[in-house]
């Protein structure tokens, strides 16, 4: 049971009242490839990272990792959210932000160790946010907000790692110090999943893709998913330059 | 001056309306900041109206009024979310109509019985401190010692989950139950805080004196601190003023309380509208 094996989708479903949000997916996410998931708005990109952790309720489907319900096993995955679904006036500082990430490995009625204290010093730096641990969250710029929730996903010493748009509106130095992170996870065999809707120059950076709308239209090796004809079913003729 | 301090403080009524406003005091900033940070302000609203019948049954029955208050404060949440869960009401239209028929239902039950029992309507709305009885200390010690001990346990679980519900759900924290325990220590304070102010006027308590520090910090826990000593502050000078100019002595409170609230909106050194120009 060491070691980081494939995450396996089979079968899975989700629909909101009648609305069929995702239907019939499956798919294996490889370890140790920069995995990014893509598609047209409203093609259920989120909804594929939400349905995977339990975070909303599955009509069919099974997600395993290990051969084991990945639900059961959540303390091996980084989730961050999208930025947008976070309050940023909210009371806390970069420090108590990336600590939020030791909580579930310091565990109930204890306080956070040496160690993670000094795994939080470290996040901090490398996503370059040293000087910044006594800073409200909401006097960061957008990108500095990411690195923090970027950071939190760090010291939680995950396994698996789930990115919800981390690349919407933020600036290009961000962007480039969350790609070499990204890079740096994978390359250390993690597996990484990334919700992107830009499909502009940075989709170079994912090694695979999952190619969504609604159904699953490709996935595996880049250069495999984005042909013209993948596209076309998923964008319906409404792009695409590349 | 020393002596107008000391004072009242040789009647023993008064001494436990010291005691009783504190300990309110404490429990109100600290829970009610997770109110404010989680933006269920109007919930607070609607939970200490909802325990009006409560209360009210209670007293017909001659059961402690704090169990009954609880109780009518459980079912009235449970109501507000079915109401909300099941159809495609917002939860602030369930709120309204929850607390408001169960305010009225409350009120229309103490109007009966008063009659024949010598209660005082007003003192459910807004509090009756200089008659709180060691009976009425004790309960809301015990009930203070749990919310504060509660607090300290999950402090960072707490944290994370009215910070970031999603991060939390992901990580495998069981949120519905920390929303629950949320629910209980709401319900708790209010009930241990209703001889002090009443229903109408709690939830000033809860808001104030945490909007007030969250002017001037940073930090959840620099907030509930300061939150608490805002909310001490106003409830000790609430009962001098009480005491000294034959004032309501909820209402002193709630006034003082806001006083402190509007100065610290002026002059904050981050957030004052007339510091920050």
């Amino acid at each position: 049971m060491n070691g980081v094996g494939s995450l396996e989708i089979h079968n899975l479903g989700v629909a909101y009242l009648r609305l069929e949000a995702l239907t019939g997916i499956s798919v294996q996410v490889q370890p140790g490839r920069l995995t990014g998931i893509i598609g047209p708005n409203g093609a259920g990109k989120t909804t594929l990272l939400k349905a995977m952790l339990g975070l909303i309720g599955i009509r069919e489907g099974l997600v395993l990792y290990h051969d084991q319900p990945l639900q059961k096993q959540l303390e091996l995955v980084a989730y961050v959210p999208q930025r947008s679904q976070i309050d940023w006036t909210y009371p806390a500082t970069v420090w108590d932000v990336v600590m939020m990430g030791r909580v579930r490995k310091t565990g109930w009625f204890r306080s956070f160790s040496p160690t993670s204290r000094r795994l939080v010093q470290e996040a901090l730096g490398r996503v370059g946010m040293d000087g910044y641990k006594d800073r409200p969250i909401g006097q960061l710029s957008g990108g500095q907000q990411q690195r923090v929730f970027l950071a939190r996903s760090l010291v939680q010493e995950a396994d698996i790692f789930c990115f919800d748009e981390p690349f919407g509106g933020i600036d290009w130095k961000t962007e480039k110090i969350i790609f070499d992170i990204l890079h740096e996870l994978a390359a250390a065999g993690k597996i990484v999943l990334v919700v992107n809707h830009d499909l502009g120059e940075s989709i170079t950076n994912f090694e695979d893709l999952i190619l969504l709308n609604r159904k699953l239209i490709a996935a595996g090796k880049r250069k495999n998913v984005l042909t013209d004809n993948h596209l076309y079913r998923a964008y319906r003729g409404k792009v695409v330059f590349l | 001056m020393f002596a107008t301090i000391i004072e009242p403080l040789q009647y023993s009524f008064i001494q436990r309306a010291m005691m009783m406003a504190i300990m309110v005091g404490v429990i109100c900033a600290v829970v009610g900041s997770y109110l404010m940070v989680q933006r269920l302000a109007l919930l607070g609203d609607a939970i200490s109206h909802s325990l009006l019948p409560g209360l009210a049954i209670a007293f017909i029955l001659g059961a402690n009024i704090f169990v009954g208050a609880f109780i009518a404060g459980v079912i009235s949440t449970i109501l507000i979310k079915i109401i909300h869960t099941k159809s495609n009401l917002k939860e602030d239209a369930a709120m309204g109509i929850i607390f408001s028929a169960f305010f009225a239902l409350g009120i229309t039950l103490i109007t009966v019985v008063q009659k024949e029992n010598k209660i005082d309507l007003n003192h459910f709305l807004f509090g009756n401190i200089l008659g709180v009885t060691w009976g009425d200390l004790r309960d809301t010690v015990i009930i203070a010692a749990i919310v504060i001990l509660v607090v300290i346990l999950l402090y960072k679980e707490l944290l994370f989950y009215t910070f970031d519900k999603l991060g939390a759900q992901a990580v495998g924290l069981p949120v519905n139950l920390l929303d629950l325990g949320l629910m209980m220590l709401i319900g708790l304070t209010i009930v241990a805080s209703l001889k002090a102010v009443g229903v109408v006027l709690v939830l000033s308590l809860l808001i104030t004196p945490a909007a007030t520090a969250y002017l001037l910090v940073t930090r959840l826990h620099q907030m509930m601190f300061l939150g608490v000593g805002v909310g001490v502050f106003s409830s000790i000078s609430g009962i001098y003023l009480s005491y000294f100019y034959n004032l309501p002595s909820g209402p002193a409170i709630v006034l003082v309380a806001s006083a402190l609230f509007f100065l610290t909106f002026l002059f904050s050194p981050t957030q004052g509208i007339l510091t920050n120009t």
